[in-house]
């Protein structure tokens, strides 16, 4: 285990990494050809679709493999497209990095991606706009790579707008739903917000570096006066918090499960709300050169892992709760990527095995929707362990690995941010322990109200299976959320030591902290069976006064706090604009018009039709004009 | 002759022929005044030419002579036509361009 003692430098791509590009470019062509070719693709675009994703995965996995027979210092590769554009000195390259910390991103999407595709075949097989479906997922997929493997924060850029392009189609896409439209403008609007923030952090490093390549960028951060650290830090950790559903930006991800449920789980639990994480790790070397920013992106962290953790416990819809889950995931990983070079990996490790156990989970949620008659109230379920079991047992699977039972994923990484939460901050590390215990009370909650206690379906509701088609994914992710864990745990922090920097590794299992954090899963766990176990669930929501209860029923009131921050306030300023041109610039305007009006009523009392006094008038002028000329021809 | 009695009596005809224009309500005795007058300019044209002794103010009554041919030729015509259609001539009567 050799420590690096600089970052590594870039090497020109050559061989199969030169053709990094295929990744992007499949996905990207068949989601072209399925919108336009219109219905004649209707009976094999979902499989083309596949395909396009499927062969992504084979070219990620294979440059993986090459990168794995890399020698450590040669493992960040670069490969220079094309020029896109250049003013005056400024000239913007298009380029791909492959390096340790894209390609596992790139596995993931494309991994984790492909795996949704096949199963959205069978849960979007009655939808009669499927082919679009699949043309948006597609383009999601794109978008995606062209985000985690752009070489250049501007690149990175066109590929976070794309996945908030694709977001907003995906959201929306049951367009005939008022809530489902409502809820991707919300998401649409609430990311550019933090794409405000990306663009100052962009226009800043134009500025301070002279280009906004990574290599630039992490040569020049040394030199950075540090209030522009501190600046540049602020607004790369806004946008990720558009991005990742931070708190103050979090309100659109749970109005954004309107979307079909595979959308949810490949972009609003695994793949794109983790951008803001990839982003800070990705600018990691910018956020050492601030205490201030790092500080930031803790807080945010934290108070979001908690904000989300408390969101879980309130809400009956089963994709809220495993929406609100998913930010208070994020937290952790932002939480461990504001720590330091300590806690890079651990973000990146526990966002990849959150995204196989949440993945899971969103398609388990899809596939008891699916059964359900796309009811989504965990009032109406009860007692479908027995009705679904592959549903059941894939979900139980991503169960215990969210709460962390040993040896699942979710214990290994956790436990680690956790663990480096007590070496940075006892407070900080206080709240994500007591977010552990949260997650297992909600994720408890959930397995009660969905799989287990007593049937409180709707008439006419029959439970049943879900196609193969369906339950194959679900086993396929069932399995990385119990094995991702052990499996990356020895090797991550090494892997990324190219990309995010060196540090000392922890790699122990079983520590003090690590059993006082199984303890408080266990009493996490003991408090659901306590709540939601013992009785019967009511199938009405009782009416509650706690006032926790209630502020998690509203989700934490942030859609009225948006609304009196942020959406009356400009409603006023909207209408104070409009009064201020109703009555200063129109006024001035009609003012004017009414003048000439008034003046020509005057005027026009001139015209009498008397030829004599026109005459007259012609001839005063005339007199008038002599004499002028006369007294100025004598003075 | 002295050119500037010929002055005076061009300004005295222009004069006549300005008021003439603008107190008689006839349109044929108006349009007589606008021959006075313009001859009353010929006359000063004449009379200038006479005190510098060139040829340019005569040459100049010449075109003066043309345009009031052709006015006469086109304002008769019109003054004929309205009389046609009004059975008047006189000039406050084709006041339509009032209010």
């Amino acid at each position: 285990m050799t420590l690096l003692e600089t970052l590594v430098q870039p090497v020109a791509a050559t061989g199969m990494f030169a053709n990094a590009w295929w990744m992007i470019g499949a996905p990207l062509a068949v989601a072209a050809i399925l919108l336009l070719a219109g219905r004649v693709a209707d009976a094999w675009g979902h499989f083309l679709a596949v395909a396009a994703v499927v062969f992504s995965f084979a070219v990620a996995a294979c440059l993986f493999a090459q990168l794995l027979g890399r020698a450590v210092d040669a493992r960040i590769v670069e490969s220079q497209l094309f020029t896109w554009f250049s003013v005056g000195a400024w000239t913007f390259d298009v380029g791909l990095q492959v390096d340790p910390l894209s390609i596992l991103f790139a596995l993931l999407i494309t991994g984790v991606g492909s795996l949704i595709h096949i199963y959205s075949i069978g849960y979007m097989a009655h939808d009669p706009r499927r082919r679009r479906f699949f043309a948006y997922l597609n383009l999601f997929v794109a978008a995606m790579l062209t985000l985690v493997l752009a070489n250049n924060y501007l690149i990175l850029f066109v590929g976070w707008e794309g996945v908030g392009l694709a977001s907003y189609l995906l959201i929306s896409f049951w367009q005939e739903k008022h809530s489902a439209a409502a809820a991707g403008v919300k998401a649409f609007v609430m990311n550019r917000v933090g794409d405000f923030g990306m663009l100052l952090a962009i226009f800043s490093m134009l500025v301070m570096f002279g280009g906004s390549s990574f290599t630039a960028v992490n040569h020049g951060a040394a030199n950075l006066p540090p209030l522009w650290a501190t600046l540049i830090g602020l607004f790369l950790l806004l946008g990720a918090c558009g991005k990742s559903a931070q708190v103050p930006l979090q309100a659109w991800l749970l109005d954004a499960m309107e979307g079909p449920t595979p959308v949810s789980a490949l972009i609003h639990a695994a793949t794109m709300v983790t951008a803001g994480v990839y982003l800070v790790v990705r600018s990691h070397v910018l956020f050492e050169q601030s205490a201030i920013a790092q500080t930031a992106v803790v807080l945010v962290g934290t108070v979001t892992l908690l904000a989300g953790a408390w969101i879980g416990t309130s809400q009956d819809d089963i994709k809220k709760v495993l929406a609100g889950s998913t930010m208070s995931q994020i937290g952790y990983m932002m939480l461990a990527a504001g720590i330091g070079p300590a806690g890079y990996a651990f973000a990146i490790f526990h966002l990849l095995t959150h995204g196989f156990f949440k993945a899971n989970m969103f398609l388990g949620a899809g596939s008891v929707m699916h059964g359900m008659h796309d009811d989504v109230n965990m009032r109406n379920y009860g007692r479908l362990a027995q009705y679904m079991k592959y549903t059941y047992w894939t979900f139980f699977c991503g169960y215990i690995a969210i709460i962390g039972v040993p040896l699942t994923a979710g214990f290994f990484s956790k436990d680690h941010i956790i663990e480096a939460a007590f070496h940075h901050n006892l407070i900080i590390g206080l709240c994500a322990l007591l977010g552990a215990g949260i997650t297992a009370f909600y994720m408890t909650r959930l397995m009660f109200m969905t799989f287990w206690s007593e049937k409180r379906w709707e008439p006419g509701v029959h439970p049943h299976e879900s196609p193969k088609v369906m339950t194959i994914p679900l086993v396929v992710l069932a399995v990385l959320s119990l094995v991702g864990g052990a499996a990356m745990n020895w090797w991550i922090q090494t892997w990324l030591e190219p990309a995010a920097g060196n540090h000392a590794h922890e790699v122990a299992l079983f520590t003090p902290i690590g059993g006082v954090t199984i303890a408080v899963v266990a009493a996490g766990v003991a408090l659901g069976w306590y709540v939601f176990g013992r009785n019967p669930i009511p199938k009405v929501a009782p009416a509650s006064r706690n006032p926790f209860t209630l502020v998690g029923r509203n989700v934490l009131y942030g859609d009225l706090i948006n609304d009196s921050v942020a959406v009356k306030p400009t409603y006023a300023l909207g209408r104070a604009a409009v009064a201020t041109d109703d009555a200063a610039l129109d006024g001035a305007v009609d003012g004017l018009a009414r003048g000439f009006g008034g003046l020509s009523v005057v005027v026009r009392k001139l015209q009498t039709g008397y030829a004599r006094s026109y005459a007259l008038t012609m001839t005063t002028g005339v007199l008038l004009a002599a004499v002028v000329l006369i007294l100025s021809q004598l003075a | 002759m002295n050119p500037e009695n010929m002055l005076m009596l061009a300004a005295i005809l222009f004069a006549i022929g300005g008021m003439g224009v603008m107190l008689r309500r006839n349109a044929l005795v108006a349009f007589m005044c606008v021959e006075l007058m313009l001859n009353a300019a010929n006359l000063a044209l004449v009379a200038a030419a006479l005190m510098h002794g060139r040829l340019d103010g005569q040459v100049a009554s010449f075109f003066v002579m043309v345009v009031a041919a052709a006015e006469v030729v086109v304002g008769l015509a019109i003054i004929v036509t309205i009389y046609r259609t009004r059975r008047t001539t006189s000039v406050d009567d084709a006041n339509l361009l009032n209010l």
